[in-house]
């Protein structure tokens, strides 16, 4: 069991990550009405939101160093502030602004940061191989990194996912594996597209540790990946984990989700794992009900700065979208 | 009578003592591909380097190209120096998200944040009945996606410097090497694969073009093996009086459109001999290149002999059909005089 000061951590990263998210989805949705034009408004582009999904970050990065190499999916925002990236830069690149993180060239699929090691892919499943070029690095310049690589249970059906622990698994590389299992890939339910129930099995076939964790619950996670990361540092070898999460929102914000029933998604709003876990962290005397609330307080007001900073930051030089092509 | 003290190698030669050279010098390097180990690479540009540098720093990789592609992008990333081959670029398909959404696009993306800094290696070119599938060069196309830098050498010389300096290039640079120009001894022998290699490390800038022969009648704009066939056929129409320049690009991107318009300036015809596809590709663009940079200066309207847009075909008087050759290249230049 984690000690206080990491549940503290891990409600806070959870709870500043909820609220940076909804404050995207509310700019997302200026000048969208009421018509959707996914090219109107302060965020133009496709927007992919990860509430619900926070355990697997808290989880996974309470263990994990800013020089530990982490690579996400399209649905990157809560991983990129588990591991530390800067609110505010994250927030500035979403907004397509000059003091953004690629200065408004990747946008939020396309997020990287030398300061925490960070990438990611907006293609399924071909972000997992880079993770492993991190560990080989490390092995072989006798670092004790960790790479960590986060996919849906989508891109455990790519040729990327089966290749990259394929190498890891061969060359024993300090790689962690997570697949962040939410049910489906955008419309299509897991059980139509995946032929055996539990991704964590596939590990059986790389000769690595596979774990289920089955709940959405950040201690379980912290639990499981500490062991995993903790045998990466020391030369163990890569590990698959699996976390059974849940998906709140839609794919993307504007799917008219026709594909779920409006009684399954309050069903999901209810058991919402961060709700759970404040209740459960305050039913044990971890967290007052005022340290909660200070807690939404003090994130709120670390979002709100960061909105701001990107929403009165510049735009580009238009005629800067050429540089940088080559170093 | 002179003593010849000059050193000669074949191409594969000269890019094998390229990497050995740079692994001495940068224990960040390391390689990693196919049967680069113990078999030395199918096309021997790794020979003798396992014996040399060890597993660790020539590293066999599984037939698993979006992994390891992947994992020297990655590996680059985190501050090492990976060269990555790929057997035959025909091979890409099945791994060309890595290339060209990921390897060639981070930097850019990273807003110029994060660096790239690998080299992948790769066969070209066919004229050897190795059907469809194994004898593209493809070049024009990975040209046309933006952020990796693209290196297809002609003599042994070139090999290596051209190599040294993608090793040492902080961007992505694709090393596109015919296997027609390596020296292999299970090749149609070529004398022009063989030539004089300075014994110590050296550079060759990439995005320069070199002119391989001078001339004043018309210019041949080519690269790779065609540069040979060209020199060849540049022979031959001396011999009736026509002098042609050979300008050998060297490198695709950056396309050194410089020396393009120049030697076009100076013959005031332009032919240009490409064994990748025609259409929408490598001569196309260095056409354009000339039109708009010397289009004063054209005594004719440039001509182009490249592979015809149809899949190689594997048997020999097809694929011969196709090719551009020694004696094609010749009439193409008459008929651009006449």
């Amino acid at each position: 069991m984690p000690d206080n000061d990491v549940l503290r951590e891990m409600h806070h990263q959870m709870v500043r990550i909820r609220l940076f998210e909804e404050s995207i989805q509310q700019a997302y949705l200026e000048g969208k009405t009421p018509a959707f034009d996914i090219a109107a408004g302060p965020v133009p582009g496709e927007m992919h939101l990860a509430a619900g999904q926070e355990p697997v970050a808290a989880g996974v990065c309470a263990h994990l160093r800013a020089s530990d190499a982490v690579t996400a999916t399209h649905r990157p925002h809560h991983i990129a502030l588990a591991h530390g990236m800067d609110m505010k830069r994250l927030a500035a690149e979403i907004f397509g602004k000059e003091t953004g993180l690629g200065h408004g060239r990747g946008g939020h699929m396309h997020l990287f940061d030398a300061a925490t090691n960070f990438g990611c892919s907006g293609i399924v499943g071909e972000g997992i191989p880079t993770a492993v070029g991190h560990a080989l690095a490390y092995k072989k310049q006798g670092r004790d990194n960790v790479a960590v690589s986060f996919f849906g249970e989508g891109a455990a059906n790519q040729g990327a996912f089966h290749e990259a622990l394929n190498l890891a698994a061969l060359w024993k590389l300090p790689v962690l594996f997570v697949c962040e299992d939410n049910a489906w890939a955008i419309s299509v339910p897991k059980e139509k597209a995946t032929a055996i129930a539990n991704n964590a099995d596939r590990a059986a076939a790389y000769g690595i540790p596979g774990v289920l964790v089955p709940d959405n619950d950040p201690v379980a996670v912290y639990e499981v990946a500490g062991e995993a990361v903790a045998r990466a540092r020391r030369g163990g070898g890569p590990s698959l984990i699996e976390v059974k999460t849940d998906r709140l929102l839609g794919h993307f914000e504007g799917d008219p989700q026709m594909y779920r029933s409006p009684e399954e998604l309050a069903r999901l709003k209810d058991r919402d794992a961060l709700r759970a876990f404040e209740r459960r962290l305050i039913e044990t005397a971890v967290l007052t009900a005022a340290d909660a609330q200070a807690t939404w307080d003090r994130a709120r007001a670390e979002v709100d700065e960061a909105i701001q900073f990107a929403r009165t930051s510049p735009y580009p030089e238009p005629a800067a979208a050429l540089l940088h092509v080559f170093a | 009578m002179a003593v010849e003290t000059k050193r000669l190698l074949t191409t594969s030669k000269a890019i094998s003592e390229a990497f050995a050279q740079e692994m001495e010098r940068d224990p960040s390097v390391f390689l990693m591909g196919e049967d680069i180990g113990v078999y030395g690479g199918i096309f021997g540009a790794t020979t003798g380097l396992l014996e040399r540098f060890g597993p660790e720093r020539v590293m066999d990789t599984p037939i698993s190209e979006t992994g390891f592609i992947g994992a020297a992008i990655g590996a680059a990333l985190s501050g090492m120096r990976p060269v990555a081959e790929l057997m035959f670029v025909d091979f890409f398909g099945v791994c060309m998200d890595q290339i060209y959404n990921h390897m060639a696009k981070i930097h850019y993306e990273s807003g110029g944040n994060l660096k790239v800094p690998m080299v992948l290696t790769t066969a070209i070119g066919g004229g050897y009945s190795d059907g469809a599938q194994h004898s593209q060069t493809l070049y024009g196309m990975f040209a046309h996606l933006p952020g990796m830098k693209i290196v297809v050498p002609s003599t042994p010389y070139d090999a290596k410097g051209l190599m040294i300096s993608a090793i040492r290039d902080d961007n992505p640079v694709l090393y596109m090497f015919h296997k027609g120009i390596m020296g292999l001894g299970w090749m149609t022998p070529n004398p022009r694969a063989t030539g004089h290699v300075p014994e110590e490390p050296y550079t060759v800038p990439i995005g320069t073009a070199d002119v391989k022969r001078a001339g004043r009648d018309l210019t041949i704009v080519t690269l790779s093996l065609m540069v040979h066939r060209a020199l060849d056929a540049a022979e031959d129409l001396a011999k009736e009086g026509i002098e042609a320049e050979v300008l050998d690009l060297r490198s695709v991107i950056p396309l050194d459109r410089e020396a393009i318009v120049a030697s076009v300036r100076k013959t005031h015809r332009l032919l240009v001999v490409d064994e990748d596809y025609q259409s929408f590709g490598l001569s196309g663009e260095v056409i354009t290149t000339a039109v708009q940079g010397a289009f004063d200066s054209l005594d004719a309207p440039p001509a182009r002999l490249a592979y015809p847009d149809v899949p190689i075909p594997y048997s020999r008087p097809l694929e011969q059909f196709c090719l551009p050759n020694r004696e094609k290249i010749v009439a193409a230049a008459k008929q651009l005089l006449a």
